[in-house]
This record gives C-alpha cells, structure tokens and sequence, in this order.
C-alpha cells in the first residue's frame, strides 16, 4: 500500500498528529526512565551479602548499671557478661551456633576505616566496614573462606568501645584484596589503618557491608572482619537456629537472657530481630520505589492508549464517508484495517523518534542533578517497541470499526 | 448565563460518555499521581520553622584542611569539640548552643517496671530560646545551670506521661545510668520536622527525643555520642576520653542566632579570624576556611530531602504533563466533532466570546469532574505511600484540607489550560462553511 495518501490524509489533522506523538513521546521519556529506575532497584535489592540468611536473627541490647567506659576495669567487667550472655545463649534449645558481632551487612550501623598499604600514605587506598566479631562469627554468618585460615579463639582480643587498637590479624573480602593487591595473594601481607598495621590471614570470597547506599551507589563489598569481641554499652549477638525453630528461639531468648541477668534494656521492636526483617527494612525505599514507578507506568501506559483509541475513533466518525467511498470503489476491510493501522505506526514512529531523544535527555539530566547512572541502550529499545506495539493494539479497536463501515455508506449525506 | 453553558457542557459529556470517561481518567490519575508524591515533598522538604529560619546559621570550620578533601567530600559537617567551645565561649552571637545526641538508660522508681532507653541530647540553656521551643511546665534551665554543669534535665511531654502520667514534674527526679537530675521543664508536644537541628546525624525523620541536659554536664559525665564522630588526622591522638575531646574529631552541631545581616557579617568576620588565629597558632596549616550557612541552606546542604522524593516528583510531573496532552487531544476530538454545532451557533449571533465561555465551561466540568476522581485516588495514594517510603516520611505525608483543596485546583486549572487550544480551533470555525457543507 501506497503511504502517499495516508500522509496527505494527517496533514489535515495536523493538531491530532502532533498531540499523539507528542503523548508517545513522552511516555517513551519516562517510561524508560522509569523502567531503568526500577531495573536498577530490583538489582541492588538482588545483590547477594555473601553470608547463609536463613535462620539468622541479631539481639541488641544496652547494659544497665555497668562501669563508665574508661573505668580501670569496665572492659573487663563488661566482657564477662559478655561471655555469660553467649553461654546463655548457646544453651537454648534449637540453636546452632552464636557469636558476639558489633555490627551485620545490611544491618545499617557501621564503623568505616581508610586502609593504606603503608603507614604514611596519605591517600587511602580503600575505604572498609570493618567488623568485630568472636571466632564464631564466620561460622555462624556462613560466610566462606577462599584463601588463608579462619580466625581461632587465640586470635580474639576484646576492647572497649572506644579503643581504636588493631588486633594483629585480619580477615578481609576478596573485593577488598584485590582491590588492595591485585594480581596477587593477599594472605601474609600487612595493611595499616591510622598508621597501625596489622596482617591479613584469610579472605572470604563475600561479604557485604552494613550500609548499602552510600549517596545512591552500591557499596563495593569492601570489608575487614578483626577479631575483635566490642565490649561497650552495647552488645550485639547473632545467632543461627536450626532450620524452623527461628520463631520460638527468638522468643525463647529474651527471657533467658533477662532470667540470667535482669540488668539490661532489649527494645521491644528492634532489639530482636530476624536477618529477613534486617534485610526487608534495608532494602525497603528501593522496593517501594520499584513498585511506585511500574504503578506510574503501567497507569501512563494505559492512559497513553486510552488517548489513541479516542482520537482515533474521532477519526474513524469522521472519515466515515471517505472509508464508505473507498469501500464503493473496491477497497477490502482488510486494506481499510491496514490503513489506519500504517497511519498509526506513522505517528507513534515519529513519537518515537522524539521520545528517544527526550528519554536521553531526562536521563541525562537525572544524572546530573541525582547521580543517576547512564541508561543503556536496550531501555530505550524496550520502550520503543513497547509502545509501537502499545500503538498498534490501541488503533486495533476503532481500526476494526472503521473496516466494517458498509460501502453503502459512501451514498448517504456527512 | 454561565449556568446555561454549564448545562450545555453537561448534556454533552453525556453524549459521549466513553470519551468523557476517558478524559477524566486521564486527568484523575495524572492528578493523583502528582499530589501524592507532592504530598510527601511537602511532608520532608517544608521548613520546620518558618518564624526563625533566616535568623538560625550553622558555622562550619575547616580543622581537616584541603588534603581532606582530595577523594571529594566537604568541609566537616560538625565541628570539634575544640572549636565548638571557642566559639560558645566567645559569646558572639545573640544566642549559641553546641548540639550533641545522646542516650540514657531510664531506672523507673517504680521497681516493678523495667528500666528502658532514653534519647536525646546534650545542649546549652540557649537551645530552648532560640528554636521557639514550647513548654507544657516549667523552663529550660539557666544559663547558670551551664556553666555550675548542674544535673538538671528537661523532658519530653510523652517521657512526662510515661514515668509522671502527666502530671507537673518540675522539681522531681529522675535517673539516667544511675545518676540523679533534677526536671526544669517539660516540653509540650514540639518535634519541628526535619529535626532540622541534628540532621548531620541521620535523616532527620526520626523518633522525638525524649530528654535534653546540659551540655557541659554531659562532657562531665563522659557520654559518649550517639551521633557520627567523623575523624581525620587523628594520628598521634591521646587514648581515652581526653585524647577524643582534644582531637580533631568532628562530632558536635553548633548553632547560632544571628538576628540581622549586620550580626551575620560580623560573626562571618569573627569566624574568619578565628581560623586565622589557629593558622597562626600552629593548629591549621592552611588557609582559613569557614561558612556559614542559614537553616534552610543547611537542609539543603545536607540533602534531607531524600533523593527517591524528588525523583519521582519529577516523573510524577512528566505523568501530570503526559495526561495534559491526553486531554488536549481527546478535547480536540470533542469539540470538532460539534464544527456544525459551534457554527448554528456562531450564526445565530454567538460571539467567539460565546463560544470561548461555553466550551471552557465545558472543560471545567471535565476537570472538577477529573478532580474529584482524582482526591480519591490521592487519598489511596496516601496510604500505599507507607509501602513505599520510611514509615517516618509516610505519617507525616496526609490528606489534610490544604491538600484536598490543591488537588481540584490543579485539576481544574490543567483542564482549563488543556482546553485552551481545542476551544481556540472551536472559536475558528467559519459558521457559513459548516452551515453549506451541512
């Protein structure tokens, strides 16, 4: 079929034309974005923290009554009700497996260090969350060992909240390593942190760290775990159950804890709670925007071909003698059909075009005022055939009326 | 007349009532989807105190040095402990205090109950004075009680119905980690949201603090932050508590009340040669570098809007704009249908004033019509909003009448401006054409 009489044809509704591709467009713009944006949450939402999640809960609780920190013997004191706390713990029915751990991936509370290769580089080299945990605490999280040894109870030290000591050895992510010595082992090197140094001694393969956004990019997975039990106003135990039993230790820990000893402040909401809800509420922004953005779009997309189908109606009620006339002459249902459905293409192509060049520019924007990350190419791809494919089942409707107009019509006066 | 127009316009959206539908979907949905992301802009990005805004600033001061900010990054967002007490000690500002978080384990009196957490923060007497901050019984404590470092606290209102049930508990105890203090005040019902005054330390969304004591008692007693402790260059740091204050550890808010343009150049100059002072005392090896900023420049400074917020504001006004040309079109279609319509009119003596009037009309009723749809969408918005935000950010984002009031303007304004150009091309039908053609 000939377009010749199709582009006559718009140019007499040259303000109908304009406004279609005009809606096409900009639905293209943000429909992409907005896909781009979810594409990127439900990536970050994915992202694996490297550590065995089920059957994991974390108790955090102050201490009542205990020494200053600074006190002569507060460290002391507070480690032996630390260790009272994990015994009492490791005896619940159900339990695999406790450790004492100042902080968790996810778990948005954090202590960050600069690491440097030598005591006076300025610069450092990487910045790590760094975690303080007992020797159980790989085990329990699960995290997996790919080069060195695990930490043994020889290696664990215990300070106070505020002592900044490095003990003599670490364990770092294989993120971490490499970045700090690539192409080459990092087991037996030495790295310093505030000018102290301290030696590397085994790498996990992946561990996440506590806080995952940091100003809207993923964090690198740069992490330290020392060997360290934090003996502060705060303690923190994770615990691993056997499989489901988790409901009844959480609650069975509580009360064992507080019958062991009673001085001490567990909040009522958060002070137990499971890997599951620890990693909901990390993630929660990031999936709450996901679903707001496919609600926007889904709601653009269907206002998008609400629209075509009005116009397009208006233009089949109007052409209602013309279809009748070409019908008269010899003109199939189906050429009349595919008449309107070229027509459309037409259009939403040309929408298209402007809606590339506008879903660009929005991103381009985005990226300058939110540190948005660039958009690749497939999301304008996606959204170019999603809505010419939008187009098409929109005009399918009117299109089909328009092709059961009887020639007969061609007779009767407008 | 205009009663007249407003019958035409209904009797014809009753014509077509699929098409009518359609446009009051659009503009529905278009509507709802702005208000509701706009409701939880205003909820996160409104001024916490309107009165008092230009007069509140927050110096910063340079104790890192450029070196600092090789890897990006900016001047320190609090100051040291250091610098924080020179500048409450030199008194520049009509009024100052140093702001630091801090936590407590409450013992209750009554043994049977459970001792629990208390937040809240360390400040100097000015603290109440300068943010407007109401009370339901007593004060805040003198300046006096500042520098006798006096166990004296002010509490919160829902702490006060907590412990005291209500009741005026001024001149009472109560005990925090073990230690006595005396109640100055409590507060009345006061959480100006963003908690503009400690947003360096969080989101600024978080739960009301529930006691606040004296600054200089709280270093006494050794109370750790509960805030970021932001250091650099901390080499050679003394260990202990006195090592920490003495550092170049970042961890104290300071906030001034400067109440003209005159008082703000001048404390500007003061801080200048303050960090000159310390670049010829030796402690600064560059060159003298401060700000200061007024509260609202501060929230922006340190992004308290989240960046989710003003992101989808932005798309859910490209949504409002998309549904703007959908009405447009479908408007379009609407009134050229009537060509012959618009010229018996048109012939009959109906000014194009006429026809301007009745078919806006027209658009109006679409876009009260749209409206309302639209504040029933918003108001289930609303609430799918604690899907998607922070539940702090979703209680303070609700249907008010301000809100309702806003969602048919904006409607019916959209529609209108809509329906100019369809009602331009209605006014330019040549009535002697259509009146031929028929």
């Amino acid at each position: 079929m000939s377009t010749h009489p199709i582009l006559a044809a718009l140019r007499r509704h040259k303000a109908g034309v304009i406004l279609i591709a005009l809606q096409i467009a900009l639905t293209l713009a943000i429909v992409c974005n907005a896909i781009f944006i979810i594409g990127q949450r439900v990536d970050r939402v994915n992202r694996p923290t490297g550590i065995d999640e089920a059957n994991l809960f974390v108790i955090s609780q102050q201490w009542v009554g205990t020494p200053e920190d600074g006190a002569p013997d507060a460290v002391e004191k507070i480690d032996s009700l630390v260790r009272a706390d994990l015994d009492t713990l490791r005896r619940l029915p159900g339990v695999e497996s406790v450790a004492a751990t100042n902080s968790l991936p996810l778990f948005n509370s954090s202590m960050i260090n600069g690491i440097t290769l030598t005591p006076d580089q300025k610069n450092s080299t990487l910045s790590a969350t760094m975690f303080l945990g007992d020797e159980k605490l790989m085990s329990t999280l699960g995290v997996q060992l790919v080069a060195g040894r695990a930490f043994t109870a020889a290696d664990v030290q215990h300070q106070g909240f505020r002592d900044d000591a490095l003990p003599p050895s670490v364990i770092v992510s294989q993120a971490a390593a490499e970045k700090l010595f690539p192409n080459q082992s990092a087991v037996g090197k030495t790295i310093y942190s505030d000018t102290k140094g301290t030696t590397i001694i085994g790498v996990v393969k992946l561990l996440e760290s506590s806080m995952v956004e940091t100003f809207g990019n993923n964090s690198d997975y740069y992490t330290i775990i020392e060997p360290v039990r934090q003996d502060g106003n705060i303690s923190r135990y994770v615990v691993k159950t056997r499989p489901g039993q988790q409901a009844a230790v959480m609650a069975a820990a509580r009360t064992a804890l507080f019958s062991a000893n009673p001085e001490r402040v567990i909040d009522e909401d958060r002070g137990i709670r499971s890997f599951a809800e620890i990693r909901h509420e990390a993630y929660r922004a990031d999936r709450g925007m996901a679903i707001l953005m496919a609600v926007v779009c889904l709601i653009m997309l269907c206002v998008t071909a609400a629209g075509i189908v009005g116009l397009t109606s208006f233009w089949v009620g109007q052409r209602h003698r013309q279809i009748g006339v070409r019908r008269a002459l010899g003109a199939r249902k189906v050429d009349i059909l595919h008449y309107f459905q070229i027509e459309n293409l037409m259009i939403a192509g040309g929408g298209v075009v402007v809606g590339v060049v506008l879903a660009v520019g929005l991103n381009l924007w985005l990226m300058s005022q939110y540190e948005m990350p660039r958009m690749p190419v497939i999301y304008v791809l996606i959204g170019m055939v999603a809505l010419l494919a939008l187009g098409q089942a929109a005009v399918f409707v009117p299109a089909r009326r328009a092709s059961r107009v009887s020639p007969i019509e061609a007779t009767r006066a407008a | 007349m205009f009663a007249y127009y407003f019958e035409l316009g209904l009797r014809s959206l009753r014509r077509n009532p699929v098409l009518t539908a359609l446009m009051v979907m659009a503009i529905g949905f278009g509507v709802a989807a702005s208000m509701t992301t706009y409701a939880v802009f205003r909820a996160v990005s409104g001024n916490p105190l309107p009165d008092k805004s230009g007069q509140l600033f927050v110096p910063q001061i340079d104790n890192w040095g450029p070196q600092s900010r090789k890897t990006g990054g900016d001047l320190p967002e609090s100051l040291s402990y250091t610098d924080a007490m020179a500048l409450m000690h030199a008194h520049k500002a009509v009024r100052q205090t140093a702001i630091y978080p801090v936590g407590f384990t409450l013992v209750p009196v009554d043994p049977s109950s459970q001792p629990f957490a208390v937040n809240g923060y360390a400040a100097y007497a000015d603290f109440f004075a300068m943010f407007d901050v109401p009370f339901q019984y007593g004060s805040g404590w003198q300046g006096v009680d500042d520098d006798n470092r006096a166990n004296v606290v002010v509490i919160s209102n829902e702490l006060n119905q907590k412990i005291f049930a209500g009741a005026n508990s001024v001149g009472r105890g109560i005990q925090l980690d073990g230690r006595d203090y005396r109640i100055a005040g409590v507060v009345a019902d006061w959480d100006p949201r963003p908690r503009f005054y400690d947003v360096n330390n969080g989101s600024g969304f978080g739960d009301a603090p529930d006691v606040f004591m004296p600054l200089t008692r709280a270093i006494d007693l050794q109370t750790e932050t509960l805030g970021n402790n932001n250091c650099y260059g901390t080499t050679g740091q003394a260990p202990g508590w006195d090592g920490w204050l003495h550092s170049e550890c970042a961890w104290i808010s300071l906030w001034v009340e400067l109440p003209d343009a005159n008082a703000v150049a001048r404390y500007q100059s003061y801080l200048e040669a303050y960090a000159a002072d310390q670049q010829h005392a030796g402690r600064f090896h560059w060159v003298p570098n401060i700000r200061l900023s007024n509260l609202m420049q501060w929230l922006d400074r340190e992004h308290v809007v989240p960046k989710e917020t003003t992101v989808s504001l932005v798309l859910a006004l490209g949504f409002l704009l998309v549904c703007l040309v959908n009405t447009i079109g479908l408007l379009l279609a609407k009134f050229m249908r009537r060509a012959s319509e618009i010229g018996v009119r048109r012939a009959l003596g109906a000014s194009r004033r006429q026809i301007y009037t009745q078919f806006l009309t027209e658009a109006a009723v679409v876009g009260v019509a749209g409206g309302l749809l639209g504040l029933l969408l918003t108001a289930f918005g609303v609430l799918g909003i604690s899907l998607v935000f922070e539940p702090e950010i979703a209680r303070l984002a609700r249907l008010n009448v301000s809100l309702v009031g806003f969602t048919l303007l904006v409607s019916v304004a959209a529609t209108v401006v809509a329906a100019f150009y369809p009602t331009w091309r209605a006014a330019r039908v040549q009535p002697a054409w259509q009146l031929k053609s028929n």
